[in-house]
């Protein structure tokens, strides 16, 4: 029978109460009396030289408190970038600076040159009409490969050129590589783009900046994925404000998925503003602004190679790949197309040796930063593709190539730096084979024939690495910041909970699954226990949530407290009932004395700790509140089978999805529903990125997909039904709840399948297509299959 | 959005006179206006809203013509249009629900989108555009892309189709606007038929005479085998080069055909 409280039960989201009802505490919510508001003057041409900026006729509109340009931001930093990565020669990546407002040059469309601050929001607006802007356009930068060639004009002109970094992985690699290709069997090439995407959460960002000069106190309400990382970086490294006069408050927070990582501009020019003008300074994002300035995500051009010997075995793999970085380094981009990128690249499989090259590329376009999967995908993405293609030209059945070269054994030390402790690949496939029907696939192809139409079926098999991430690690690959995870946990007088989390919840169902998880430990109702995150005055300090990591580094923070918690608890239970600490047992939240029928409960223990009349406090303090830092030892490996079945309309190249079925080994699963729901969500961001989503530039470099007339986000009559599964469980063996992370999967190993089912339903209709660059619009479709 | 007097008049009469305001534009159910505004993108002096006028809402037929009142919604058009079944399946796909409750006919045709649906129902099916002083017929009211044979001011009343034996409308949806990237309206009346397509030209709304003859004299699918359009003047943007459109605007004219009812 389900459980109905704990781990393993699909407990119903507590805090959808709140969100369903209009309830939720967004930033946008938050008004504070004598606020002003702020709008950005943003370029609407790519790359420019700002000749002058004249403010007074501006300045002196209605309502109009002061006009913010560069020239107020000369003793402040640039927004830091958070990670540098060191190229194939040892030498640092290219750096340039992030100004808060334009300085001298503006290098994409939506790249903010002045701020008015104003009474309301009309009034500044109305100003920001009367500034004059007087900007001398220069060429565009926008393609890469361009963008690299000699006398190719610079996004930034005190860098040597538009070329970030040329990283090599792994450098020692690379002549065994070539030698292994050269000397192949078989070697498939496939040429590919993984195309652009604007994250599009529902709530728009929006900074709200407060100062309080009494005792010179600033606080920030932001729409942030990770409060503590905004507080030290704009505190730092922006703004030269120490941590105990800077709160960062990250409320409820409507979606992420990545692209509110990130420290923005508009967080410290609010922060900055309200001190300057001493009145709160709020800016809300409008829709438009989201579309170019938010990170967009992704943008890699990529050539990959797959080396194979006569029995389709694969003996090597060498990409090469130009990833755009943007006009700037948004906070983690360098190492998205590099350590989350190329150390994923063995996949499943046992390919001996792997050499990566990615060159980072400066552009005139909004910056480009992790959004959902953040390098795995992309990872994924070529090397699902390239194993279907080696499979057609071998004339092996994919599913049997896959097979061949699964890894099968664990722990499995890559060829690209990285050990997987546990996985079952096999397991996924034959789950996946079972829940697709794959075995009728064939009847409904016919029958789709006989209807006039192309019935094809795709299979990609990922794997991810989350839990991010081992702090020495990271740091030794350029990390500019420790990535464990905290949490304190405080039990309260009567015994009720409340843990206060470095992680953040955007969508997640933290406050849900954590509290099932130390419900669990102690044996009380869930609803004994409160999740409290978001608040840098609050919690304490963690690094946030992204990289699918909350539950496993995050949750094992709080296990971790909570254990101390446990132990010191047994310590009181033990002088109650006058036993051997060693012979107390917890369970049911009640303690018993091993062998006997004493027992104390929960409450009662909990009351002594903080009414400790009768308590040993020659060994212990009163009070029961613990926290613990957790530093994880590996990334977790979350891996599985997805399948997907379209039909292709052959008159008009429209792609139908008929079925998706998603097999995942997520390790232990604490609440069903909620993984179910968080792959639901990622496979409907995986079929918009394959079939529908496409952040387009024109040459100029104006965003053409600058709004939803343009840019498709998948809707509910876009996706079928999906068959979800994870029941294949080899559990993490490195952290204490087995779990491996469960929110990126479905956006990495969806666009593969989907594409992978286009190609196949076109093969099997006699066109040979051996590929088509995502989005797979009925535009591109019809036109790869009239040649 | 810019400030701007609102009005709110309960007669075309009263209507027409607030118009006469320098720079005042009149508001259907504002799908295309209000977000133009919210982007500064439009700054009228006064919006007239059409929305009050009673004798501006309905839908009635008589004569084998049916006559929708300008002021009327999507909505209302395909839940009543019943003695025109393919003008109802029509507009019982514009847009989405929200949009089907606020936008009126009246406002689509004088906005005359390039990728609207109701200029091809209208130039497909034929009939006329009534307006505060006349009626101009369909064949001369469009223009061109957003462009109509509306003077300044004039107020378009009521619109009124002829209906044919058997219409059908294909949508081929732009899957981020989801207008149509392209449509075809084909309407078999007794003295011939008439295809209209909206989406595909540069030029906006157009018949397709070719088509038009080939299924006068044989009204079947098989009738437009060998018949195409040139992509020349054939829009070309992120979702369909205009070899694309002109492609798809034969294959959906041989579903329109085949489905008509």
């Amino acid at each position: 029978m389900p459980k109905d409280n704990g781990i393993g039960a699909s407990s119903k989201r507590r805090e959808d109460v709140r969100f369903l009802t209009g309830a939720g505490r967004y930033t946008d919510d938050i008004n504070i009396h004598g606020q002003a508001y702020a709008h950005f003057v943003r370029s609407d041409v790519a790359h420019g030289t700002i000749n002058g900026i004249d403010a007074s006729a501006a300045e002196a509109m209605p309502g109009v408190l002061k006009v913010f340009t560069a020239t107020d931001f000369e003793g402040v930093g640039g927004i830091p970038c958070g990670w540098q990565v060191t190229d194939r020669h040892g030498e640092p990546m290219q750096e340039p600076k992030h100004p808060v407002l334009a300085e001298g040059k503006v290098r994409h469309v939506g790249d903010p040159i002045a701020v008015v601050v104003a009474e309301s929001l009309g009034q500044a607006r109305d100003a920001a009409e009367a500034l004059e802007i007087d900007i001398s356009e220069l060429p565009a930068v926008m393609d890469m490969k361009d963008a690299l060639t000699e006398g190719a004009a610079k996004v930034h002109d005190d860098l040597t050129s538009n070329l970030c970094y040329d990283w090599g992985f792994v450098e020692e690699n690379r002549e065994a590589v070539d030698d292994a290709i050269n000397g192949a069997h078989h070697v498939t090439t496939l040429e590919l783009r993984n195309n652009r995407l604007v994250a599009n959460p529902m709530e728009p960002r929006v900074a709200v900046g407060d100062y309080s000069a009494a005792d010179d106190e600033h606080t920030l309400y932001t729409t942030s994925q990770n409060p503590h990382v905004i507080r030290l970086l704009m505190g730092a490294f922006v703004l030269g404000i120490p941590e105990h006069k800077l709160r960062v408050v990250a409320p409820d927070v409507g979606g992420g998925f990545g692209a509110k990582i990130y420290h923005y501009a508009e967080e410290a020019f609010c922060t900055f503003a309200a001190k300057a003008l001493r009145r709160p300074v709020k800016w809300t994002s409008s829709r438009s602004e989201a579309f170019m300035s938010d990170a967009h995500g992704r943008d890699h051009v990529t050539k990959i190679e797959l080396a194979m010997d006569e029995q389709g075995k694969f003996l090597a793999i060498r990409t090469d790949t130009h990833a755009n970085m943007g006009a700037y380094l948004s906070t983690f981009a360098p190492s998205i197309p590099t350590w989350l990128h190329g150390t994923l690249m063995a996949g499943n499989y046992t390919t001996p040796l792997i050499y990566v090259n990615v060159k980072a590329v400066f552009t005139n376009t909004v910056p480009v930063d992790a959004y959902r999967g953040a390098g795995r995908p992309e990872a994924t993405f070529q090397l699902e593709r390239v194993v279907d293609k080696a499979a057609r030209e071998m004339g092996i059945d994919p599913i049997e190539l896959r097979r061949r070269n699964f890894i099968t054994e664990f722990p499995y030390a890559t060829p690209v730096a990285v050990e997987y402790d546990t996985g079952d690949y096999n397991a996924t496939m034959d789950k996946l084979l079972e829940i697709s029907d794959h075995s009728g696939f064939e009847v409904r192809a016919a029958e789709s024939k006989a209807n006039g139409k192309l019935r094809g079926f795709g299979i990609a098999h990922y794997i991810e690495a989350c839990g991010i991430a081992p702090s020495n690690l990271v740091g030794q690959l350029g990390a500019r910041a420790g990535l464990y995870e905290s949490a304190t946990v405080r039990v309260n007088a009567t015994g009720s909970i409340s843990v206060f989390t470095g992680s953040h919840s955007h969508g997640q169902g933290h406050e849900t699954t954590f509290a099932q998880v130390v419900a669990e430990m102690i044996g009380i109702d869930e609803g004994q226990v409160d999740i409290v995150h978001g608040d840098t005055s609050k919690t304490p300090m963690g690094m946030g949530t992204y990289g699918s990591r909350s539950l496993a580094v995050g949750g094992s923070a709080m296990v971790r407290a909570t254990e101390k918690i446990i132990n010191k608890a047994r310590k009181i239970a033990a002088h109650l009932m006058e036993a051997a600490e060693a012979d107390i047992e917890l369970k049911d939240g009640q303690f018993t004395v091993a062998g006997t029928d004493k027992s104390v409960a929960w409450g009662d223990v909990t009351l002594a700790a903080y009414v400790p009349h009768n308590y040993p406090l020659e060994d212990i303090e009163p009070g029961l509140e613990e926290t613990a830092f957790y530093d994880p030892a590996n990334f977790t490996y979350p891996s599985g089978a997805y399948g997907c079945e379209v039909e292709v309309d052959p008159e008009t190249g429209k792609v139908k999805v008929l079925g998706f079925a998603a097999a995942d080994d997520f390790g232990n699963v604490v609440n069903p529903m909620i993984v179910e729901g968080q792959v639901q969500g990622g496979l409907a961001q995986g079929i918009g990125q394959a079939l529908l989503e496409n952040c387009a530039y024109d040459q100029d470099g104006q965003l053409i997909s600058a709004s939803y007339m343009d840019y498709a986000m998948p809707r509910a009559d876009d996706l079928p039904m999906f068959t979800v599964d994870h029941s294949c469980v080899t559990p993490c063996t490195h952290n204490p709840l087995g779990v491996k992370g469960c929110g990126e999967a479905g956006a990495i190993g969806s666009p593969p399948a989907l594409v992978n089912a286009v190609i196949d339903a076109l093969q099997r209709g006699g066109h040979d297509v051996k590929h088509i660059d995502m989005p797979l619009s009925p535009d591109r479709v019809w036109t790869a299959m009239n040649g | 959005m810019y400030n701007f007097e609102f009005e709110k008049p309960g007669s075309v009469a009263d209507a027409v006179a607030a118009l006469g305001a320098e720079d005042a534009q009149a508001l259907g159910g504002g799908q295309t206006l209000i977000p133009t505004l919210k982007q500064r993108l439009n700054q009228p002096s006064k919006l007239v809203s059409l929305s009050g006028i009673a004798d501006m809402k309905g839908v009635s037929a008589s004569g084998g013509m049916i006559t929708i009142g300008g002021a009327t919604t999507h909505a209302t058009v395909a839940a009543e249009a019943s003695a025109y079944p393919a003008l109802a399946a029509t507009a019982a796909h514009i847009g989405d629900p929200a949009v089907r409750n606020r936008g009126t006919i009246g406002g689509s045709l004088a906005n005359n989108d390039p990728a609207a649906c109701y200029p091809a129902a209208l130039l497909g099916s034929g009939g006329s555009v009534k307006t505060d002083n006349r009626d101009i017929d369909a064949d001369e009211y469009f223009q061109g892309m957003f462009s109509t044979a509306l003077e300044e001011g004039e107020i378009i009343t009521g619109v009124t189709f002829n209906i044919p034996e058997k219409a059908n409308y294909q949508k081929f949806v732009q899957p981020a606007s989801r207008f149509a990237l392209v449509g075809v309206f084909v309407a078999k009346h007794a003295d011939g038929v008439r295809v209209a397509i909206t989406g595909a030209s540069e030029d906006g709304v157009f018949r397709w005479s070719e088509a038009e003859t080939a299924l006068s004299s044989n009204f079947s699918a098989a009738a437009l085998d060998g018949i195409s359009v040139s992509a020349d003047g054939m829009i070309t943007d992120l979702h369909g080069t205009g070899a694309y459109r002109a492609h798809l605007l034969g294959i959906l004219t041989k579903r329109a055909v085949a489905a008509a009812a």
